[in-house]
């Protein structure tokens, strides 16, 4: 399923996050949203499982308008992995990957199991079933979370610093299961690094706008970087793989 | 390191039956139980009596006016209420993300104690006769929670932490009004009344009062099952809510809405019985876990349970006079919520 957003602008309490902001991702891409802090990733992507209505422009799914549709319509087709996770009450792990078939409707509980199960096996949380989620690990509770977006069985995946305090191989693992997953995902991501490695398109953000868009090489190039993160990056090979590497530091002062 | 497993959870739907079993006998029990002496054989007796229409002797009528008249609606009022309190507890806790919540954080009760003590202390509305104190108390609990409505509104909708301020920073305000109401009025029994109410007191049921309450509590009670998956949704945040198509604003004041009528009417045919809203809910979730189709299904029944045993206690204890219902909940049920917590490895949002 593609996801475009088409001219989309959002303003909370009278600032505007967001402006202008087109973008597209076809079916089955993976598309990185890269920028500083406060540059507008999150706002924008709430604005897409519908945290946030745009205060202009439009979202489409294969061309639909997604805030036009029923919140449990749009639901079953387009999941979010947001960055909260702030529970109050301790929902073992089956009952928080459960939560994921709630849109879904003339459902039998015997269908649910399975559908859950499966999705448990795929991020490979299984094990943990009956374990309470408070008590994960970071890794563990995002491999969790990605198998309740599973278990909604949706199209398009939405991903909000899915790699947040993981530590390095959970951070290629939780890529590469959804890189594996096949579906149409866009992800804000901290890492350059890894979101070159990962996406085949990266959108650069900043101030609300897009500042940038292409295959990642193509765009992460030295001078956009000082420009946009404020830093000074250098490519290198990497020397095993042959794959390049962004290496980074401070801005020289200038006078 | 927090605990690695899960606790052992109790199949739900033996709970239920036998927590439905243990609620019959506990009817029965609360309406045996009493002051005034009358046999434990003779009870059934007039129970079926009452229930069929048959006739009782002449000599049976006094002890038979005890049992149906006055004793089986206290008993029936109690358990409507427990299941109320306890089911609204779950909710309020879910709509404000918040263990620590009961049911009258919202400032409900404060807001129907101004007004049952305005009938109480100042003799207010007596014009409406027997009614005034529920009608008064329901009103005015109805008003304070369209306050902390509207104060606690913003932009984003109600979201859970001013809903808690306003609450508690208008109950505050709502309890300094009765306090003055309490240190104004001339008469000494009149402020021990006021006293009986805040603390909760089931001495005022009725068979009038049985219908409206139970119907208010049945209906609240399946719209919270309806929407059970949806508040597992909203425990989880407001945005992964969102991302699984449940729209919190409107989820917030649905349960809002709700919350209003069930406390309200619970309030006014009880006054303010404290502890069973916060307490009941951790129980039902240690015994069953947070799912709240669940927790909903044990909770209401342990509650209805909770408080006939307790109202029962309340008219023994000091007989003949009565403790207020309230302060039983609170010394029967601490020690035992103290000691599940302690012994069961329950985590109170992860902490």
């Amino acid at each position: 399923m593609r996801l475009d957003i088409d001219d989309v602008t959002i303003e909370t309490a009278g600032t505007r996050l967001v402006e202008h902001v087109d973008l597209t991702v076809g079916s089955g891409a993976f598309v990185g949203l890269v920028g500083p802090n406060g540059s507008g990733k999150t706002t924008l992507l709430r604005s897409l499982y519908r945290a946030l209505r745009p205060s202009g422009g439009v979202v489409r799914l294969d061309g639909g308008d997604l805030h036009a549709m029923d919140p449990r319509a749009a639901a079953r087709v387009l999941a979010a992995l947001p960055q909260e996770s702030s529970a109050e009450f301790d929902f073992t792990v089956t009952e928080v990957v459960a939560m994921g078939r709630l849109p879904h409707q003339g459902r039998t509980a015997a269908s649910d199991r399975e559908i859950c199960t499966r999705a448990m096996e795929r991020t490979g949380v299984d094990h943990l079933a009956d374990r309470g989620f408070l008590g994960l690990s970071g890794g563990e509770k995002q491999r969790v979370l990605l198998a309740r977006a599973l278990a909604q069985q949706p199209r398009v995946l939405i991903l909000d610093e899915p790699t947040n305090h993981l530590d390095i191989a959970h951070q290629l693992d939780v890529l590469s299961l959804v890189r594996g997953s096949g579906l149409t995902v866009l992800a804000a991501l901290h890492d350059l690094n890894l979101a070159a490695a990962h996406c085949d398109v990266l959108y650069v953000l900043d101030g609300g706008r897009i500042v940038a868009s292409g295959p990642p090489h193509d765009i992460l190039e030295p001078p956009l970087l000082a420009k946009v993160f404020g830093v000074r990056a250098h490519t290198v090979r990497h020397p095993a793989t042959g794959a390049r590497q962004l290496l980074f530091d401070l801005l020289p002062p200038t006078t | 390191m927090r605990r690695r497993t899960a606790p052992s959870r109790i199949p739900v739907l033996p709970l239920s039956l036998s927590l439905l079993l243990l609620l019959l006998v506990s009817l029965v029990g609360g309406v045996a139980l009493g002051a005034a002496g009358v046999g434990w054989a003779e009870v059934p007796r007039f129970l079926w009596a009452g229930l069929t229409g048959g006739t009782v002797r002449a000599g049976d009528a006094a002890a038979y006016t005890i049992v149906w008249e006055i004793r089986l609606p206290r008993v029936l009022i109690g358990a409507t209420v427990g299941a109320g309190l306890a089911a609204v507890g779950v909710a309020v806790q879910a709509l404000v993300r918040n263990a620590l919540a009961d049911p009258f954080v919202l400032g409900i009760s404060s807001g129907a104690a101004v007004g049952a003590n305005a009938v109480i202390l100042l003799g207010a509305f007596a014009g409406l006769g027997v009614w005034a104190l529920s009608a008064s108390a329901f009103v005015s609990a109805l008003a304070a929670m369209a306050l902390v409505y509207a104060v606690a509104r913003s932009p984003q909708g109600l979201t859970p932490l001013r809903l808690i301020l306003t609450g508690t920073a208008l109950a505050y305000g709502f309890q300094a009004v009765t306090t003055v109401m309490v240190f104004g009025a001339a008469r000494g029994e009149a402020a021990r009344s006021a006293m009986m109410w805040l603390l909760g007191s089931l001495g005022g049921a009725t068979w009038a009062q049985v219908p409206l309450a139970a119907v208010t509590v049945a209906a609240g009670w399946a719209w919270l099952r309806r929407r059970a998956e949806a508040l597992n949704a909203l425990a989880m945040g407001d945005e992964t809510a969102a991302a699984l198509g449940v729209g919190p604003a409107r989820l917030r004041r649905e349960l809002f809405v709700v919350t209003a009528a069930v406390t309200g009417t619970v309030v006014a045919v009880s006054g303010a019985i404290g502890f069973v809203g916060l307490m009941v809910p951790h129980v039902a979730r240690m015994l069953v876990g947070a799912d709240h189709r669940r927790v909903l299904a044990v909770a209401p029944l342990a509650g209805a349970v909770l408080l006939v045993w307790a109202d029962v206690l309340s008219r023994l204890v000091l007989a003949p006079a009565e403790l207020p219902v309230g302060v039983i909940t609170a010394v029967v049920g601490v020690p035992a919520f103290l000691l599940l917590m302690r012994r069961g490895g329950y985590a109170f949002g992860g902490r």
